[in-house]
Parts: structure tokens; C-alpha cells; sequence
């Protein structure tokens, strides 16, 4: 599953500096590897699943400073280090690491830093287990993998709480203005990288709050607003201007800003648009898109409601349809908002399911039930338009189809209703069309997404360039945090020529 | 922030609110919406805009006291500032010269269909305007309209003005005056609009209705305003908000209005004990 990584020449260069530096050797020798291999991998406090299926506060504590040092001694430091290929922005897994071990927390954050920009993000929602630490030695060697991702997250939390938020030097200003359109992860590395290179930059963000999916998607659960808002004022810090409640393309078109002196554009505008399951019925009372859901519940605070002004419904048969991280989300907010029965309903079986294995098993633990191989063909609805039930079909495995994941084939004759009062539709999202239909020369693909240079992430616009889900349609963080670097150095090339 | 510049009563439950946004003023056009959120703990509220002064970078709209929102809305005072105004959303009203254009509104829908019967006029369209009140004492901006119709007519269920019955009876009665109607466009309470298109049906006159479903976001991404308009389900948000009147699934949009009918009362409820102890 694992797409290898490749490193450039300078990469691989500053790897092997790292690796010889004299401090690590000496690391390396303190503890036989022998003895690193009998450690276990040291697990990540949580709050009790009984207890955390009714708040919203987060669910993983994160390891204490004991715990994140003993984790860091199970990291044998190899030579040829696998982790860092498994990651899709490169980052110098065992600098980070190690110097965990050694104690030294400002080089550690400093290391990783150089790499992943939003690392508190990273550490808690990567799918690690997919990447980096699936091609982990240790777990070749004794099937577990060191805790790369709680690793990340310690680290990173600790120099939000007890440590010094380093603020860069900022260079004289270029008096180059740079427009990035979307403040979710994508449009907020770019504008960190472009900020930190001396060039004035605006973030022109739709909706009233800074992050993306990060405040309006992932829940307060897993991914706690506060981490977040850190991070945006950070940016500030570095001078980046925030501008909310502005849609480009409404607001102002590309053209509009380019004559107000903007001269280079990023656009990461993400994948806003849920994709609906296309039934009869489901236009129904009591069915939500994972979107309206999640943006209703924690951008809108509705888990707050009264106090908040805008309402949700409270199923107390909840369904979700899907398999991913959304779907998810989607389950466990209805159960902490009182479903006696909070349901994911997958048309595949376990295995293919896209979510990361960690919410899974926390879902699991919080007493949600799973469904595999069920596929829904239409929604019941009362006499008032509410929906009260959907039929749903049994699904088998067949062969594999274009994403390598075996094909679900309905079984016939295999009908039967489910009684709900909520539903929720997780089935994915596409990428948000406004700006592609504001901007007839962007080139876009056959699914909506605006298509790049891989190399560099310009679109066929010049001086515009793309990354994060409006370029892949729903991804990751990382994938997306990846593009904008790569993004943010071509478009710095871009703007000294 | 945005700085609301005046804030005043029209009529009763129904107002005016002005804010400054330079950017949204010289934007927005004719069938377009805002979207506002009263204070932080608020709902994200749709209004269609209903006037706006480029030069001054202002942008008006009309809204009638509903829920907790626009309740709390109608209670800030010019000069205050409210933490969210975004827009202009929505695709603009098509307008061109087709002929002779109906423009029908009502409630809040008079104050949002005046820029677009200004606009039919400015298109070299005769303008017939038809408002709907509950009573005499109801009726806003009639000079304003007046000004950009050619022919005028309120119904009124008082019988203070042209006549007492319920719009759809006065715009059949309009178009059995023996008028060639080219287009209908209607602003207002569902209801209004289901009526209008109704009455045009038969007739075969295009009726475009600016819906107001239930809306979250405003920009395409939560689909909280979908509606089925002949066999497609549209954002009406970003699709709309101006749809074909005869193909809008009526029903369905009259139940999904609803969704909330229950949590409307009680968040009223529970905000009005905090406020008026
Ligand atoms: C519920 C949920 C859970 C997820 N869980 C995980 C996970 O565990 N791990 C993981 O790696 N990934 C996860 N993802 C995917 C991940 O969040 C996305 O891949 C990532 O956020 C993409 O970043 P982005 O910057 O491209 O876009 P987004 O985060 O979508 O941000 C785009 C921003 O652009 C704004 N915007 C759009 N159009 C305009 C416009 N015209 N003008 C101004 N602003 C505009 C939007 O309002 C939004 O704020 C999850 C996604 C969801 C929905
Ligand atoms: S960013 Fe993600 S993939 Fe890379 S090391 Fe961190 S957790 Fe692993």
C-alpha cells in the first residue's frame, strides 16, 4: 500500500551529515540494539471509551515526556532509513527521533520543523500506519513499529505548552504580494513557506473560521481547535494577513486581485463537495452529507445547542454511509450527541476500509457498530418527510477493480430495512468547482480537479499554482502540506525572476 | 467584522439592515445573497440583497424576524459590528430585455425584488410590480418600486389597496386583463412562490423563483440546500438561488423548510429567557 517516497541528491546528503555527527553515534552505541528491540511500543494514554463517547474533549492524552524518550530508544537509528521513504514529505524521522532520546526537544522540533510544517496536525491525523511506519524496521523485526506519529505529536505539543514557538527571522520584504486562496492545510504552508521568504502574503479564506477541513471537518475529538488557532496565529506572527468571509470568485475574481498587485497565486481550495449517494429519498428530513454534518457540529458548535444558535438533529438510530476517516467522525459525533445505536454502514469489507486503523479501533471501542458489504438503494421517509428507514442491499467481493480494492457486486434478493431517524452520507467529496468555473482558462480533469505540473504545481494559469485536495480530490493533510512546499518553493523561484 | 451603518424597523417585524463591505458593494448584483451571522454563538443567515451604493461601499438587504438569529439581528443598533458578511453568493438574476417582466414580491422578497425590477427596467423591460402584505400597514419601499415599474399593484388582505385577495388570484387577474407577460420573477415566502408559479403554469409564462431553503455555508459544501428541480438534485446555493418555478419539487422544499421547526422554538425560547429575564 505503501507508495515509496524518492529523495533528492541533497536529501539523501543531509540524511548521512545527521546520521555521522558524532552525538548520534554515540546514541547509537548507549543502548545494543538488542536491547532497543525488547522495549514495547509504549501506548498512547486515552480516555476511557465510556466516559469519552458523550464529551467532545480528545480522546488521546498524548505520552509524557518519560514515555515519548523511552518510545524514541526503540528507534534503532538504521543507516538506510525506510521511515523517511514511507513519508511523503521526507522528513528526517530518526534527527526528530533521536534527539527525543537525547533530550534535546528544541533540535527535535527544530529538525522536523524543517520539514513538516504543521506537525501537531500531522502527529495526530497521518495515516501512519500506511506510511512511515509501515516500512519501520522495528516492525519488520518484531512487528511493531516504533510510534513514529505519537512521536510527531509529543514534540510537537511540547513546544506549543512548555516550550518557546520559535519565530523565524523574516527577511527584508521582497514587496512581492502573493495571494493564496483557502486556509486549510494546503493554503496555510504556503503561506507560512512564502512568508518566511520575505514575500507579503494574503490568505483569502470563504468561511469565518481558518484551517479547512481542520475546523469544519475533523472534530474536536481528534483534532482540538486550539492546536489550530496556534498555528494560524503563528502565521500572523510571520505577517501573513488572514482575510475570512471572502470568496474568491464572488468576493473578488483572480483578476480583480491581480490588479490589486497580487502577482502570484496559490490555489487550495480543497475537495468541498460531497458527493450524495444518488437514491431515491434522499432529499429526505434526517439525512445530512458528512459536510453539513460535521460543519453544523463543529464549526457551528450545534453540540452546543441552545447556547449556539444553529441545530442538529439528534438521531437515536444513526447511520453513516462510508468507510473513511470522515465516516468516522461522522459516527462518533453522532454517538457523543446521543445515538443509542451509531452505525457505519460500508459497502466493502474491513480491509479496504480507507480509514486510518487508530479510529477505527477507537470507534470500535465507543460502541460503534459495523456494517460491511451493505450497500443502501433507498430511503423511507414518514408523512411528514422525515426519514424513518432505508433498504439496504448485501453486497460480495469480486475482482479487483480500478483502485485494486475488490469490486462489491449486490447479492440478490438480498433486501432489508434498517429503522433509522438520521443518516449521514460519507461517500466522499470532489474538488470545490467555484474557482475553475470563475477562471475558464485553468485547466481542470475529469473529476473537477485543477490539473498541475507535478514537478512544480503550476496550473495552466501563469503565476497560479495548485495543491491539496482541489488538485487530488479528498486526500490527505500530509499529501497536501507536501504539494504546498513544493508549490511554495517554485512560486519563490517564480517571483525573484 | 463588518460595521452595520443602519439597522432600522421597516414595518413591523420586518428590517433594514446596511453594512459596509466595499468589496461585496461593488460585487453584487441583482438576485445575489449575503450571508451574515448576527454575533459569534449565531447562525450563519442567507439574505438576498435588496440595494447597494458602490461609492459608499455599502450593501442593504431586507430581513424578517424569524428565529433566534434574525431576532438578535434586529436588535443591533447602526455603528455595532457583526463577525461575519460574506458574499455576494449565488448566481446573479438573468436579465435582459424579454419583453414585459412581472416582478412579484413578498415580506422581505418587496425589499429583495427591487434591484431586480430596477434592472428589467434599466434593460428596456415594462415592469409590472405586484406586492403582496398582509395588511396595508405591511407595505415597504413602494415609492422606491413604484419608481422602476410601469405598472404598480399591491394585494392586500385588508382590501386597503388594489385588492384583497392572496397574489396568485391578482396575477391571474393581470394576466386575464388580456397582458402579454414574458417572464415572471417572484421573491418572497415559499409560499409565494409555489402560488406564482402555480398561477403561470397553465399559461406557459417562464416564472423564476428565488428559493430560500435552509443553508449552512453558502458556498456549495454542505448541500443543506438541495433541491430537486425537474429530476436533478441543485445546490441552491451556489445552482441558484433563481430556479425555474415549474420545475422546483415544491413539496419537498416545504417539508425541508421545516427541518427545524421544533429546535427554531426552543432556541427562541431558550435565548429569550437569557435575554428578557
Ligand atoms: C471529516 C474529515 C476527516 C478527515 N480526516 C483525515 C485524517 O485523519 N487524516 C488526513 O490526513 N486527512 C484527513 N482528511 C482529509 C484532509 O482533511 C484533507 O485532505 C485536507 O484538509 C486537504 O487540505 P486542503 O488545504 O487541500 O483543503 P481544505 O482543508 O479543504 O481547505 C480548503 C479551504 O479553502 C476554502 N475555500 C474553498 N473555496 C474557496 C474560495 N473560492 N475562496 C476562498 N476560500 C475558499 C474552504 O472554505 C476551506 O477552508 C479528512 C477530511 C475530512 C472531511
Ligand atoms: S508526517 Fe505523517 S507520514 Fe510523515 S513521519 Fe509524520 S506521521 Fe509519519
Amino acid at each position: 500500500m505503501t507508495e515509496k517516497n524518492k529523495l533528492s541528491p541533497e536529501v539523501k546528503e543531509k540524511l548521512k551529515a545527521e546520521y555521522n555527527k558524532e552525538w548520534r553515534k554515540e546514541l547509537r552505541s548507549a543502548i545494543p540494539v538488542k536491547e532497543r528491540m525488547k522495549i514495547s511500543r509504549q501506548k498512547m494514554p486515552e480516555r476511557n471509551p465510556e466516559e469519552r463517547n458523550t464529551d467532545f474533549y480528545e480522546v488521546n492524552q498524548g505520552l509524557d515526556e518519560k514515555t515519548a524518550r523511552l518510545e524514541a530508544q526503540r528507534c534503532l537509528d538504521c543507516a538506510n532509513p525506510q521511515c523517511v521513504l514511507g513519508c511523503p514529505v521526507g522528513i528526517d524521522i530518526p534527527s526528530f527521533v533521536k534527539n527525543i532520546e537525547r533530550g534535546d526537544f528544541g533540535a527535535s522540533i527544530r529538525s522536523l520543523k524543517s520539514a513538516n510544517s504543521l506537525p501537531a496536525i500531522c502527529g495526530r491525523v497521518c495515516p501512519q500506519e500506511t506510511q512511515c511506519e509501515a516500512v519501520c524496521t522495528v516492525k519488520k523485526a518484531t512487528g511493531v513499529s516504533v510510534a513514529i506519529g505519537n512521536l510527531e505529536r509529543f514534540i510537537a505539543d511540547y513546544e506549543q505548552t512548555k516550550g518557546k514557538v520559535h519565530i523565524p527571522k523574516i527577511p527584508p520584504s521582497t514587496g512581492k504580494k502573493v495571494a493564496v486562496i483557502g486556509a486549510g492545510p494546503a493554503g496555510l504552508t504556503v503561506a507560512g513557506e512564502l512568508a518566511k521568504k520575505g514575500h507579503q502574503v494574503t490568505v483569502f479564506e470563504a468561511l469565518h473560521v481558518a484551517g479547512g477541513v481542520l475546523v469544519y471537518g475533523i472534530p474536536e475529538f481528534r483534532l482540538p481547535k486550539r492546536i489550530l488557532k496556534a498555528e494560524v496565529e503563528y502565521l500572523q506572527k510571520l505577517g501573513v494577513e488572514v482575510r475570512l468571509n471572502f470568496v474568491v470568485g464572488l468576493t473578488a475574481t483572480l483578476e480583480d486581485l491581480k490588479k490589486d498587485g497580487y502577482e502570484c497565486f496559490f490555489i487550495g481550495t480543497g475537495a468541498g463537495l460531497p458527493n450524495f449517494l444518488r437514491i431515491p429519498g434522499e432529499n429526505l428530513i434526517g439525512i445530512y452529507s458528512a459536510n453539513e454534518y460535521l460543519t453544523r457540529v463543529n464549526l457551528m458548535r450545534a453540540f452546543d445547542f441552545p447556547e449556539y444558535d444553529t441545530p442538529v438533529f439528534l438521531g437515536k438510530r444513526a447511520v453513516v454511509f462510508g468507510g473513511g476517516n470522515v465516516a468516522m467522525d461522522s459516527v462518533r459525533t453522532a454517538k457523543r450527541l446521543g445515538a443509542d445505536m451509531a452505525a457505519i454502514l460500508y459497502r466493502r469489507s474491513r480491509t479496504e476500509m480507507p480509514a486510518r486503523v487508530e479510529e477505527v479501533h477507537h470507534a470500535e471501542e465507543e460502541g460503534i457498530e459495523f456494517h460491511f458489504l451493505t450497500n443502501p438503494i433507498r430511503f423511507i421517509g414518514d408523512d411528514q418527510g422525515k426519514v424513518k428507514a432505508v433498504e439496504c442491499l448485501k453486497m460480495e467481493l469480486g475482482e479487483p477493480d480500478s483502485s485494486g480494492r475488490r469490486r462489491p457486486i449486490p447479492i440478490e434478493g438480498s433486501e432489508f430495512i434498517v429503522d433509522i431517524d438520521l443518516a449521514v452520507v460519507a461517500i466522499g467529496n470532489s474538488p470545490n468547482p467555484l474557482i475553475p468555473q470563475t477562471n475558464p482558462d485553468l485547466k481542470v480533469g475529469k473529476w473537477g480537479n485543477v490539473e498541475v505540473d507535478w514537478n512544480t504545481m503550476a496550473t495552466s494559469m501563469k503565476g497560479v499554482y495548485a495543491g491539496g485536495d482541489i488538485i487530488r480530490g479528498g486526500a490527505t493533510v500530509i499529501l497536501a502540506m507536501g504539494d504546498a512546499r513544493v508549490a511554495a518553493a517554485e512560486m519563490d523561484r517564480y517571483l525573484r525572476k | 467584522m463588518a460595521k452595520i451603518i443602519r439597522r432600522e424597523k421597516l414595518v413591523p417585524n420586518i428590517h433594514l439592515i446596511e453594512i459596509e463591505s466595499p468589496e461585496v458593494a461593488v460585487k453584487c448584483r441583482p438576485g445575489q445573497f449575503v450571508i451574515l451571522m448576527p454575533d459569534e454563538k449565531g447562525e450563519r443567515i442567507p439574505l438576498t440583497v435588496a440595494d447597494w451604493d458602490r461609492e459608499k461601499g455599502t450593501v442593504t438587504a431586507v430581513f424578517m424576524v424569524v428565529g433566534t438569529s434574525t431576532h438578535k439581528l434586529s436588535l443591533l443598533e447602526s455603528g455595532s459590528e457583526i463577525p461575519v458578511f460574506v458574499g455576494p453568493l449565488g448566481k446573479a438574476s438573468t436579465i435582459e430585455k424579454f419583453g414585459t417582466v412581472l416582478c412579484a414580491g413578498g415580506c422581505f422578497g418587496i425589499g429583495a425584488i427591487y434591484p431586480i425590477a430596477r434592472a428589467m427596467k434599466e434593460a428596456g423591460n415594462k415592469v409590472i410590480t405586484l406586492l403582496d402584505v398582509k395588511a396595508n400597514y405591511l407595505l415597504y419601499w413602494e415609492d422606491r418600486l413604484r419608481a422602476v415599474s410601469d405598472e404598480f399593484f399591491v394585494s392586500s388582505r385588508d382590501n386597503y389597496y388594489d385588492c384583497k385577495d392572496y397574489i396568485p388570484k391578482v396575477l391571474k387577474q393581470v394576466l386575464k386583463d388580456g397582458r402579454k407577460i414574458d417572464r415572471v420573477v417572484s421573491i418572497g415566502c415559499t409560499y409565494l412562490l409555489y402560488t406564482c408559479a402555480e398561477a403561470t403554469r397553465p399559461l406557459g409564462i417562464k416564472t423564476i423563483v428565488s428559493l430560500n431553503p435552509v443553508m449552512v455555508d453558502g458556498t456549495g459544501m454542505c448541500g443543506a440546500c438541495r433541491v430537486t428541480i425537474g429530476d436533478k438534485t441543485k445546490f441552491a446555493c451556489v445552482d441558484g438561488p433563481d430556479f425555474d418555478g415549474h420545475l422546483v419539487k415544491w413539496e419537498e422544499l416545504f417539508s425541508r423548510r421545516k427541518s427545524y421547526f421544533h429546535d427554531e422554538i426552543r432556541s427562541l425560547c431558550y435565548w429569550e429567557n437569557k435575554v428578557f429575564p
